[in-house]
Parts: C-alpha cells; structure tokens; sequence
C-alpha cells in the first residue's frame, strides 16, 4: 500500500525529506529525526489539533499550522524551530500553566506530567500571566473508588473525552459549556462513580496531566505491611510482570517476573502469590461452565440457558455490559475474576492451609487496571466473610512503592512465588493479552472433551492473538470422549473483542441476530490488560504490541502450558474445593451481576 | 489620500422584484461553467467579513467529485453590531432561495439548509411559507432541489463555517482543523458550499442583470455593492446599501453625530479606526487601495467622545471569553487573560508595559489560533488599545 501512495518533496528546517501524501506535518517531522512537541495528540486517538503547543511555520504563510493536524504538500518549507515559533509556543505553554493548577510538588503526576516535561523544556521561569487557576472554584472528584478527578490541573486537551468515545464507546467523559467556562464533565457534572462510568482508566492512562489520576491506596498498603498483627498477602496479575518494568528503567516488553516477585519481598509482604493460580482456577470452571451450558442448550434443549457464554474476567467490561446490554447478563459467566476468586480463597483456603485467621489477613492485589478497585468494592465480595480484596494497587502504584523503599530494581536477583496459590501456567499468563482466556479456555475445554490437545501447533492458536478490535476462530470437534458425544462435529465458534467500542459491535450483533457465536472473549481495554488503565504512562500501540509479545513469550516458557494441567489446581479441588461448579465453588469463586441505568 | 469616491447608494438587494421563477428558470437553464465565469468575473466576494471569491468557491465545489453535495446559506448573524441578514430573508427571502437553488445546479447539489440564528426564530413561519412556495415551484419546472431549515442554538461560534456543520451534524459547534475546506469536505464531510446570506442575494442580482452591473460598482478588488449594518452614536442607525471602496472619512460625514470619535468596522473580530485615520481608510477587501482598506461584514459602530475606548474594549473582549468554543489554548486561554490583563492595567496592579505583553499575546492568538475567532480578537484589541493607549490605562 505505500509504495503505491504518491510521494511528495519538501524540506524541514531546510533538510529535505519525502513522504508520501497525506502524512501530516508531524509525521513528516518525525520521520526526519525531528521532535514537535504535542499535547492533545496520542496515536491511540484521532487528531484533535486543539492545544496548538505543535505549531509549526510553513515559509510564506502568515499564520502557524497545527503540525498534528496540517498534511503535508509539495514544496512546502517547513521551520519548526523559528523564532516565530518559538515565542509562539512559548506563549501557548504559558497560558496553558496559568490556567492549571500548578503545584506541581503535590501532584501525583509530579515527574510523569507531559505539561510539566514542556514547561521544563521551554524553561518557564516566571509568570508573566495572570495565574487564572486560583480564581476559579474547581471541585476534585473523589467520590470513585477507582478515578480521581481534579479539574484544577485539566488542560482541556480532550484526550479523555475521545479515549472515553473512540476507544471505548462509553463517553462517560464529555465537553461542556464554552468559552473560560468550557470544561471535561460527566451527565449534569455528576460524580464519576454516579454515572455510566466503567472505571477502566484508559482516561487516566491518556491523560498529559494529573487531572485524572487513580484512587492511590499505596499509604494503606504501607500501613498493613508495617502492623505486626496482619499477615499481607499479595497477588500480582500476569500483565503487571511485562509493564512493570517500563516503570523502573527497563525497555518496553522487558518480562520482570522474578524481579517484581523479589521486590514484593522486600517491600515486606507476608505472602507473594500468583493471580495466574485463579487464572488457571478461572479456566477450569468457565471451561465446565461452558461444556455444561452447551449440554443444557444442545441436548436438554433448556431455554433457560443462555448461549453465546461471555468472559466475567474483566471488570470494566462487566460494569458496562450491566449498564449497557443489563438483558445479556444471563450470558455472562458468573465465574468470578481471577483477582475475587483469589481473594475468596485467600481468607479461607489459604487461612486454613497456613493455619491463619482470616480476620488477620490483609489481601492486597496489583493489577494493571483501576476497574479492579471498583470490582474489589462490590458488596458481593464478600463470599470469605470478609471483603475478598483489602485493596488493589496498580502497576503504577507498584513501582511507586519499589522507588520508595529504595529498591535498585535492576539489580534485583531474580524470586519465585511463595507457595500455596503461587504456581500458574502458560494458560494463565496469556490472560494478559487480548485473546488469551479464549486461548487458554480452548486449550483445557478442547482437551477435556477429547481426551487430545487442541490442534494448533505449540498449543498456540494463533487466530485468536493479535490486535484486531473484534476477531473470530472456530473449532471443530472431533471423536470426543464418550460423556461429550454429543459435541462430536459440532463447529466451536469463538470471537475475541477488546476496547468497549469493540465489545459494542460484537454485542450489537447478537441484539440484531447476526452472531451466532458459542463463547466470546470480552477485554474493556484496548489489548487487553497489558493496555489496562493501571499501566505505565504511556501506552500506545506500539507498547501494547511489545508488551504481547513479551506476554507470549512468558507462556512460550512456561513448563506447564495448560491450566489443567496446574498441580496445585489439581490439589486445590482434591483437597477442598471437589469439583468445578461443586457447591464449594458455587459459593466461592461465583458470582451474580446487578442490571444497571443507562444515564 | 484615499479615494474620490463618494458615497453612493445603491438599491439592489432590497428591490422588489416579484421574478424570482423567472430568473431561476432562466438561470438553470444555462450551463453550471457557464454560470461559474459570471460569478468569476462580477468578483464577488464573501459578504459573511473574509471575503473568499464566491465564484471560486462554487468552482472548487462543483470539481469535488462526491455522491452527495449540498448548498447552506450562513445565516447564523451573530457579529455584534450586524443585522442585515435577518433584514434580506424577512424582505427578500426569494432572491436567497433562488441563489440556493442556481447554486445546486451549478456545484450538483439536490439539498440546501439555511442554518438559522437560534435568536431570528421568529423569522421561522414566514420562512417555511416562502421555502414551500418555493418548492411547489420547483416540483413545477421539475427541478429537484430542496431547502430545509436548521435551526442554530445561540452560539457565536456556530457562525464560523465549520463549527457550523458540526452543529448541524448533532455535535458540539467546534470548528475543524484545516484543510480540508467545505468545498471539498463540509457537511457530512461531502462537498458544500456554504455563503452568507447576503452573498446569495447578490448572486441573484448577478445572474438578473449580468456580471458586469455588479462588477461597475465599487473598487479595484472590492467591487460590488455591500450591506452596511450602521449603529452607535448615529443619527441615522439603520441598513443600508453603498458601493464599496468609500473613504471612512466619507461615511462619517454621511452617517457621524458631529462628534464622532472613532468607528468600529466589521464588529467585535473587526478593527476599531480612531478618527485621524478616517482619511486613510476605505471600506473594501485587502488590495491595493492607498491607505489601509477594512473588509466587513457590514458591522459599522460609531463612537463620539462621551464614549470609553476601555469600556468598548472591556465589551468585545468579555464577548469573546464567553463565545470561544474553548477548544484551543490561545483563544480560551488568551481572552481570559486580555480581559484580565487591561483590568489589572486600569486597576494599577500592573505596569502600563503589560499592554505590551498582551499586544504579544494577540500577535500569538493570531498566529496560532484554530479558527477566526481567536485569530480575529487581536484586530479590535490592538486597534484599541495602539490608538487610544491612554484610555486603556489612565
């Protein structure tokens, strides 16, 4: 396709550069090693054009173009360094730090603020401009147990406002009023927990500022860890080990398992254990729970059953399909999430097995994701007892407390898991990229029902992988095992959706009658949790394309591929739980779904 | 010197003529080239204040290539000081309906939309009545052209073109980046032509009486004759019709109270002329006039002596903060600290040299601003604030 668009000749700051048509001003910078600075524009979103911090001189043209927005033409000569551009952006900048609340030494964003890295770079040194941010009554929104939000430092950029549509369909996030008064609202300036909100965060991990930011709970975590009484037991999810180290020093797609796990040790945990044991626990049962809902539909005919059967997995997800489609929540698994199951099981399983009391234990979780903090706050975690998940750090918060503790991450010797509940599979890490519970549910529920492994070379069933917004793969079934004769022939028809716009279309589809699918894979964030809202700032296409292939690679090394295959899945059911969806199971590791408002 | 010209009335727009079927039937019986090249040499220019070639505009539209086009007339008059528009479809509404429908002919377009001010509801009724007159008479000569009205909500922003479809498309009135332009990617993202109101009338003088009528009016560059929407300390506040290229110097004698101490041309995005440069200032589009040569809207404001430069200034510039879109940085950010910056100057809690940073700063609104209106606030604030610096700090 490139080699085919027409080529187009200009120069940039007087080196000339060829490109082809309609590359924007930016790209063409870009290409020729030159850096414009932006604010509004990230490449997961469309072009907005509306900070003009990226204004660029194009020679014989009286007005500065938008680099991000303004393509390309023949002949063109474009300055980005000019003096004209230079006061200009100057002034752009000044006015954007007088109308923010800039103190910056009490923001959670001090030292990863895009505003903050231009001011440094431009050397705003004085104020010449009247500060506009004191004079205004902003209200922080507190009130969601996932998402702050602090108008005062909003630069009004609209990165959340288009990441809420464009990646995600929510627009929870939206534009009003005009002029000085314009800002980033919710419906009627309500609270962000109070409308169709899913939490998932893609708004903080796009936003250049700190005026959204996550609800931090790293001084409670601190506060446990340091009371002598509590026995702080740590679960990290599989995205968390390929991001994390982004955070503290490491390239992109660098895999830090066994750092991560020996800097949880020393942050003083009591315990450091594995989400991916209930990822492999999550496929045991959402596998029964598939197989016996094909029996009910196709042998026993049972209207009650509802198929296509939707992943539970991820609680952005879940939040929206509750508001959004609350007639389909029959469809979705009620397997608990990982992260509630391991917490279900953490303040009884693990209590009985170490010999501790529950009452005692604090379970903390690290999760790439912010939903996560909301899902731990439902009231119906509470099948231990007691709340399932004390509280859920994200991998940002994480590497906060790692440089806090002074811990040369780098340097760290490599740790494994503690046991029990600490030992996972291939299966299990895959959960971190889109496709990968389709993946890993395949490779148990193929091999349950035929007594053989899936079909795909390396247990790898590539057509589910990649980045495409909604893809589709189907099995067939051959010569099952007697008790799933009635599978045999049958064409296991899978789709995986990622980024709740993705999610709508696939969900559309089946309100229209269109998709006739058995089990579909549902991720709210782009990529999948390797794209969580609770990532390392940035995330972009790019980065999720590495930190997938760093996820694959982690399973590709694994010993263990399959989640069936877990020993200490296998103990867990001989020794307490029985059997997938047996009544221990049914109390602990599932759960129900509340319809919600659609406003 | 200027020019002598004097001023010269000229009663096109609002005659009454009761042929509009003839004229459209005769219009579109010719060739949409053929049309083009009248438009092109009666050097019509944009009425709505920029002043673009109207015959160009319709030219590029008609070359896009696009399965659907469509014909809008601007009649979002939000510029204070200007209220001619209202005036042409209350009076002449035919002649704008007419233009629309020469207009589809001539680009390919089967819809046109008249986006109307959300104030001038009331001009609604008897708008629909003339717009389906108008249709039965298309649905006679058998041409397929239809117009619709849609109505505008109050924004100003919602006059400037592309905010003006997005508005029209359900969205926030925010204008786009540009290109690409209307005439290739307008409403709905197809080819559309969008004129002001006033324009479309002179288009149907055009095409009645020929190019060259139009183009014996008028100056070099600014030929034809223009609306003028006359107000302040007038005797005479009203609308009317002259001939463009005429010296300020010339309408204040016509149209000034005696005491005229300064005029505002083309509104609050227009310049403000203090009374030594009435001489040197001709009403007309940017060419080769002696002198300085002021586009307009139509928007003329007449201020004598009693009148505070600082209190006008104040004025425009709180219009602005509240009817930026709020989108881009110099325009939100910028009006607020304009109007924030000439308070703390007249206050003393800054120095007389801040009105030099803020003279800066408009440059930099200029420069960088989205769209026209940001770009535009520098025109009044540093016409005002260069002219009558003492006003602003004493």
């Amino acid at each position: 396709m490139t080699d085919m668009a027409n080529k187009i000749k200009l120069s940039i700051n007087g080196y000339p550069i060829e490109v082809n048509e309609g590359t924007t001003m930016l790209e063409a910078a870009n290409e020729a090693g030159i850096i414009v600075p932006t604010l509004c524009h990230h490449k997961d979103l469309c072009v907005a054009g509306n900070c003009r911090v990226c204004v660029v001189e194009v020679s014989g043209q009286k007005r500065l173009s938008a680099a991000c927005a303004t393509p390309c033409e023949e002949g063109m000569e474009i300055l980005t360094n000019s003096l004209k551009v230079r006061n200009s952006r100057k002034h752009i900048i000044e006015l954007l730090l007088s109308e923010h609340n800039a103190d910056c030494t009490k923001c959670y964003k001090n030292g990863n603020c895009e505003l903050q890295k231009l001011a440094s770079e431009y050397k705003i040194m004085t104020q010449d401009f009247i500060e506009l941010a004191p004079l205004r009554k902003y209200s922080i929104d507190m009130y969601s147990p996932s998402i702050i939000k602090d108008d005062s430092k909003c630069i009004r950029c609209q990165r959340c406002v288009r990441t809420c549509a464009e990646l995600q369909g929510v627009n929870a996030l939206t534009v009003a009023h005009k002029g000085s008064e314009m800002k980033i609202t919710t419906f009627f300036e309500k609270s962000m927990n109070a409308v169709v909100c899913t939490n998932c965060g893609q708004c903080v991990n796009h936003c250049p500022t700190g005026a959204l930011v996550e609800k931090n709970y790293i001084e409670e975590v601190w506060e446990a860890i340091a009371d002598p009484t509590k026995h702080v037991v740590v679960q990290t999810a599989p995205a968390v080990r390929v991001g994390l180290g982004e955070e503290l020093g490491f390239e992109v797609g660098t895999r830090v398992t066994g750092k991560m796990v020996a800097a949880l040790k020393r942050l003083g945990f009591d315990s450091v254990l594995d989400t991916d044991f209930t990822a492999d626990l999550t496929i045991m049962e959402e596998g029964t729970e598939l197989l016996t809902r094909l029996k009910k539909v196709l042998v026993d005919k049972d209207k009650s059953v509802q198929i296509p059967m939707a992943t539970s997995c991820s609680p952005g997800w879940i939040k929206y399909i509750e508001h959004m489609y609350p007639e389909y929540l029959d469809n979705l698994s009620t397997c608990k999430s990982p992260q509630q199951m391991f917490g279900a099981l953490v303040k009884t399983y693990y209590a009985k097995a170490r010999n501790l009391d529950p009452e005692r234990i604090v379970s903390v979780s690290v999760m790439p994701c912010t939903a996560k903090k909301f899902e731990a706050n439902r009231p119906e975690m509470h099948d231990s007892g007691y709340r399932d998940v004390d509280y859920v750090l994200t991998t940002r918060e994480l590497a906060i407390m790692i440089k806090q503790a002074g811990i040369n991450f780098m340097k760290l010797e490599d740790a494994n898991f503690d046991r029990i509940m600490g030992e996972s599979t291939g299966a299990a890490v895959i959960f971190g990229a889109t496709g990968g519970v389709m993946e890993a549910a395949l490779r148990t529920a193929y091999e349950l029902v035929t007594g053989r492994e899936v079909p795909f070379e390396n247990l790898n069933i590539t057509p589910v992988r990649g980045m495409d917004g909604v893809r589709e793969a189907s099995v067939v079934i051959d010569h099952p095992l007697k008790a799933w004769a009635f599978l045999d022939g049958v064409e296991l028809k899978c789709a995986v959706a990622h980024g709740l716009v993705n999610a709508k279309k696939v969900m559309d589809a089946i309100k229209k009658g269109e998709a006739n699918y058995h089990f579909i894979e549902f991720m709210a964030c782009p990529g999948g949790c390797l794209g969580g809202g609770g990532q390392p700032i940035p995330t972009n296409p790019e980065i999720r394309q590495k930190r997938a292939q760093a996820i694959y690679a982690e399973d590709a090394g694994m010993p263990i591929r399959k989640s069936h295959e877990n020993p200490e899945v296998i103990k867990i059911y001989k020794d307490y739980l029985g059997e997938p969806l047996g009544e221990k199971s049914h109390h602990l590791l599932h759960t129900k779904y509340i319809p919600r408002n659609r406003y | 010197m200027v020019t002598n010209y004097q001023l010269k009335r000229v009663d096109f727009i609002f005659r009454n003529e009761n042929d509009y079927e003839d004229v459209l039937s005769k219009t579109i019986a010719r060739k949409p080239q053929e049309l083009i090249n009248e438009l092109i040499s009666s050097e019509l220019k944009g009425r709505g204040g920029a002043g673009f070639p109207t015959g160009l505009k319709w030219k590029l539209s008609s070359e896009s290539k696009a399965d659907e086009k469509y014909v809008i007339c601007n009649a979002d008059e939000g510029e204070p000081g200007t209220f001619k528009d209202r005036e042409i479809l209350s009076k002449v509404p035919f002649k704008v309906l007419t233009a629309m429908a020469v207009c589809g002919h001539v680009i390919g377009a089967k819809r046109g939309f008249i986006y109307l001010r959300g104030e001038y509801k009331y001009l609604k009724p008897e708008l629909e009545k003339a717009i389906s007159e108008f249709a039965y008479y298309c649905k006679e000569i058998k041409f397929d052209f239809s117009i619709h009205i849609f109505m505008g909500s109050g924004a100003y922003i919602c006059g400037e073109e592309t905010a003006l479809f997005e508005s029209m498309e359900g969205k926030r009135g925010e204008p786009r980046n540009k290109p690409p332009y209307p005439t290739n990617s307008g409403y709905m993202n197809k080819p559309t032509v969008i004129n002001n109101v006033e324009t479309l009338a002179h288009t149907f003088t055009i095409f009645k009486y020929g190019a060259k009528r139009f183009y014996d009016l008028g100056v070099q560059y600014s030929r034809g004759s223009k609306l003028f929407s006359v107000s302040g300390d007038t005797p005479k506040p009203g609308i009317y019709e002259l001939e463009l290229g005429m010296s300020l110097a010339d309408f204040v004698d016509e149209f000034g109270d005696g005491d005229t101490k300064a005029v505002q041309v083309g509104g609050a995005s227009g310049f403000l002329v203090p009374r030594k440069k009435f001489d040197v200032t001709a009403i007309g589009y940017q060419g080769k006039l002696t002198g300085i040569s002021l586009p307009t809207g139509g928007s003329m404001m007449l201020f004598n002596s009693s009148r505070s430069m600082y209190n006008v200034l104040d004025n425009y510039l709180e219009f602005f903060r509240e009817e930026s879109c709020g989108q881009c940085t110099p325009c939100r950010v910028g009006c607020q600290q304009l109007i924030k910056g000439i308070k703390a100057v007249k206050r003393g809690e800054k120095n007389a040299k801040y009105l030099d940073k803020l003279l800066r700063l408009t440059e930099t609104m200029q420069l960088t601003a989205k769209c026209g209106l940001g770009q535009s606030v520098a025109n009044s604030f540093s016409s005002i604030v260069e002219n009558f610096r003492e006003e602003m700090i004493y």
